[in-house]
C-alpha cells in the first residue's frame, strides 16, 4: 500500500469547514438541483426529495459500514452480497420455516455480522489484505445466496419484515421509517467517530498503524470490531431493502460494492484512510441519487448517469489532491 | 508477512490439484458430451433452462456441461465458456448470446472444429452464425402484451411507462418494440431504436431487477403521474413497478404487462398485480437443444434454421379479440418456483 501520511491530527476536528474535496461535489449538487428544478416542475418537492432518500436508503446505509472500513484502510467488496444473504435468511426463515418475525430479522442481522467477523478474522489472522479477502467472500456468499435460495425470488412477506416501508407525514410529505432509520444510524455514525475514543481510534489506525500500534491501539481487535459492526450495519440495510422491494431477491446488491465506495468517495473520504467523516458519504449518496432521478424527470437516458457520477468521483479526488498540495 | 504454516500450504496444494482433476476426469469419459452456456448462472429463467438441459442429458445419456457469463451482458466469460467446453470434447454447444454480435467469432471458431452451435432464447447477429436458434420470438411476445393493452385501455388516453432492460440488448429492443407496434404505435418496426421512444411518457432502464425496477418506476411516477400502462421487460421489474405503484396508490389504475411466464410472474397475474404476460418456454429451448445434441452424436445430422418455441399469452381478463389463456393454464405450463 501506500506510505501512511503523517498527520498531527489524532481525530476529525469538531466544527471543521467542508474540505475542497467535499466542496466539489456539493457545488455540483447545487448546480444540478437548479438545474432540475428550471427544467422540471416535478423535480423540487418534498415528495420527490422523500422519493430519492428512499431509493437510495439501502445504499446510502450500507455506504456507513463501507466508510468505517475505508476510515482503517481496508476495503469491503462483499458488501450487497451479504445484505442481500441477510435478507434471504430473514425472507426465508420469516415465510418458508414459520420463525417469528423479530426472530427472523434477528437471524438476519446475525448472519451479515458473522460474514463482517470472518472477513476480519481473515485479515487480520491470514494476514490476507482486505481487497482480496473481500472480493473471495464476494464470490464465496453470491454461491450462497443461490444455492440457499434456490435462485428463487422469496415473497408475501409478513408485515413486520415489510414495516420500514410504511410512511408518516410531515406536512404533506410521506416518508419511510426507513428513511428515518438510516438518517438516524448516520448520526450515531457521525457521533461515535467524533465524539468516542474508539471513534478516534479509528482515524488513528488508518492514518499511521504503525503509530497507533506503538500508542497502545490493539489494531487487530480493532479491525475485527469494524468489520463486524459494518457487518451489523449490512444487516440494517437489508431490512431496509427487503421492506422497501417487500421481498427477499437473491439477485440484490450486486453492484452495491461499487455504489457505496461511491458515495465514500463522493463524500471527501480517503480511500488510503485516516481521513474523511460518514456525513460526507451520505452526501455522495444523495448526490448519485439526485442525478438519477434528475434525470429521469427530465428525460434524459440513463447512461448518462454514469458518465457524470464518474466524472464527479474523479473531480472530487483531484480536487482534495491539488488543495492538500497547496497546504 | 508472518509466514503460513507449511501444513496449511499442502492443503492448498492439495485442494488445486484436486479441482484439475476432476477437470480431467470429466474430458476422459465416453459418453457425448452436450455444452450448454447461459447468459449468467443466477436468472431464475436460465436456473430452469440448465434442469430442462439436465434432465434431457440424463434421458439421452449425455454428459452436460455447463458454463455462463457473470453478468449479463458478459461476453468475454461466455467466450471462454465456449473455448472450455470445445476443448472438453463437446460435439455440440447451446448457447444464449449475452451479446449477439460479439460471440460471433468465438462460435465460428468452435463450429470450425466440427462442433454444432445452437442458439437458444436469443438469436446471433448474423443469424446464419449458428446452426440453429430455438428461441421465442420476442417480437411477438411483445405485440401480444401491446395488442391486449390497447383492447384493455377500450379508447382511454394511454400515457405509456417502459421498463426496458439496459440500452441495445435485442431481446429488450425486441420486446419494447414488439409491445409498442402490437399497441398500434406508428412507424416502429422490430428494430427502431428505443432511443426513439414515440408514444411513450417515460421510458427507463430497470435491468430486470426488482429493486431497480421499482426506483425507475418511481421516477416515471414523478416524471408524469398521468401514467397508465406500464410495459415491464420481465417479471421482476414488473413487480418492482407494481410495489411503486402501490406505494403511490395508483395501483387500481395502472395496467402492468410483462413478458417470462415464470411461476412467480404467473401468480402476480392471478393476484391482479399484472394484467398479462407473454409466457414463454426455457424448458423446451433446453431439451429441444440436447435432443438435436444427442441425435448430432448418433446420426451426424445438424439441425438447422428458427424453431419458434412458442409464446402463450397468460391473462385472467381475456380481451375480445386477442388470443389468450388463464393463469391455471400458465400455473400448469410456467418455469421457476
Amino acid at each position: 500500500m501506500t506510505q501512511p501520511t503523517v498527520s498531527t491530527a489524532a481525530g476529525p476536528r469538531r466544527f471543521q469547514l467542508p474540505s475542497l474535496s467535499t466542496l466539489g461535489p456539493l457545488i455540483a449538487l447545487l448546480i444540478a438541483v437548479i438545474i432540475f428544478s428550471t427544467q422540471s416542475p416535478r423535480f423540487f418537492s418534498g415528495t420527490n426529495f422523500s422519493l430519492i432518500l428512499q431509493q437510495i436508503s439501502y445504499t446510502a446505509v450500507l455506504a456507513i459500514g463501507q466508510t468505517l472500513i475505508i476510515l482503517i484502510a481496508g476495503i469491503d467488496l462483499s458488501i450487497g452480497i451479504v445484505m442481500a444473504l441477510g435478507g434471504l435468511v430473514m425472507a426465508k426463515l420469516a415465510t418458508e420455516s414459520g420463525v417469528p418475525a423479530v426472530l427472523a430479522i434477528l437471524a438476519g442481522f446475525i448472519t451479515t455480522m458473522f460474514f463482517g467477523f470472518v472477513s476480519s478474522i481473515i485479515i487480520t489472522r491470514l494476514r490476507v489484505p482486505p481487497f482480496i479477502a473481500t472480493l473471495g467472500m464476494l464470490g464465496i456468499v453470491t454461491a450462497l445466496n443461490q444455492t440457499y435460495s434456490g435462485s428463487q425470488t422469496i415473497s408475501n412477506l409478513p408485515p413486520a419484515l415489510t414495516a420500514l416501508g410504511n410512511t408518516f407525514k410531515i406536512g404533506g410529505t410521506a416518508i419511510t421509517y426507513g428513511t428515518v432509520l438510516m438518517l438516524v444510524l448516520y448520526l450515531i455514525a457521525w457521533f461515535i467517530l467524533s465524539e468516542t475514543a474508539p471513534g478516534r481510534h479509528v482515524y488513528a489506525v488508518g492514518n499511521n498503524p504503525e503509530a497507533a500500534r506503538l500508542s497502545g491501539i490493539p489494531i487487530d481487535r480493532l479491525t475485527i470490531m469494524v468489520y463486524t459492526i459494518a457487518g451489523l450495519i449490512y444487516g440494517v440495510a437489508a431490512l431496509i431493502l427487503v421492506a422497501r422491494t417487500g421481498v427477499g431477491d437473491p439477485n440484490a446488491g450486486q453492484t452495491d460494492n461499487l455504489d457505496s465506495i461511491t458515495a465514500v468517495v463522493l463524500g471527501g473520504t480517503s480511500l488510503f484512510g485516516g481521513r474523511g467523516n460518514v456525513l460526507g458519504t451520505l452526501l455522495g449518496a444523495i448526490i448519485v441519487g439526485v442525478f438519477r432521478n434528475g434525470l429521469q424527470l427530465i428525460g434524459i437516458p440513463s447512461v448518462y448517469q454514469s458518465l457524470i457520477t464518474g466524472i464527479l468521483i474523479i473531480a472530487a479526488v483531484a480536487l482534495d489532491q491539488i488543495s492538500r498540495r497547496k497546504a | 508477512m508472518p509466514q503460513i504454516k507449511r501444513s496449511t500450504k499442502l492443503t492448498i496444494a492439495a485442494l488445486t490439484a484436486a479441482v484439475a482433476v476432476t477437470g480431467a476426469a470429466l474430458a476422459a469419459s465416453s459418453q457425448p458430451i452436450i455444452g450448454l452456456i447461459t447468459k449468467t448462472e443466477t436468472n431464475p429463467f436460465f436456473v430452469k433452462m440448465k434442469e430442462g438441459a439436465e434432465k434431457a442429458a440424463t434421458a439421452g445419456g449425455a454428459k452436460l456441461l455447463s458454463g455462463a457469463g457473470k453478468t449479463d451482458g458478459d461476453n468475454a466469460g461466455q467466450v471462454t465458456a465456449l473455448e472450455n467446453m470445445v476443448a472438453a470434447g463437446a460435439k455440440t454447444i447451446l448457447i444464449t448470446p449475452s451479446d449477439s454480435k460479439a460471440i460471433v467469432p468465438a462460435i465460428a471458431k468452435a463450429r470450425a472444429a466440427g462442433v454444432m452451435v445452437i442458439a437458444l432464447d436469443s438469436p446471433t447477429e448474423p443469424a446464419s452464425a449458428v446452426d440453429a436458434l430455438f428461441a421465442t420470438n420476442n417480437y411477438k411476445a411483445g405485440q401480444l402484451i401491446g395488442q391486449y393493452a390497447k383492447k384493455a385501455m377500450a379508447g382511454k388516453k394511454a400515457v405509456i411507462a417502459t421498463l426496458d432492460l439496459f440500452p441495445g440488448q435485442p431481446v429488450g429492443i425486441a420486446r419494447h418494440n414488439g409491445f409498442l407496434q402490437g399497441f398500434g404505435t406508428a412507424g416502429i418496426t422490430a428494430t427502431t431504436a428505443t432511443q426513439v421512444a414515440t408514444g411513450v411518457a417515460c421510458a427507463a432502464d430497470s435491468f430486470g431487477d426488482q429493486a431497480k425496477g421499482q426506483t425507475a418506476m418511481e421516477n416515471c411516477l414523478q416524471k408524469n403521474p398521468d401514467i397508465n400502462i406500464v410495459y415491464t421487460i420481465n417479471e421482476p421489474a414488473a413487480a418492482g413497478a407494481y410495489q411503486a405503484l402501490k406505494a403511490a396508490g395508483k395501483e387500481k389504475d395502472v395496467l402492468i404487462v410483462s413478458v417470462d411466464g415464470g411461476c412467480a410472474g404467473v401468480r402476480n397475474v392471478q393476484a391482479g398485480v399484472i394484467a398479462a404476460t407473454s409466457q414463454q418456454y426455457p424448458l423446451k429451448m433446453a431439451s429441444m437443444g440436447v435432443q438435436a445434441g444427442i441425435n448430432y452424436v448418433k446420426s451426424g445430422k445438424k439441425v438447422s434454421g428458427y424453431t419458434d418455441t412458442g409464446v402463450t399469452l397468460i391473462s385472467d381478463k381475456a380481451q375480445a379479440g386477442v388470443p389468450s389463456k388463464d393463469s391455471k393454464f400458465g400455473l400448469a405450463n410456467c418455469w421457476g418456483q
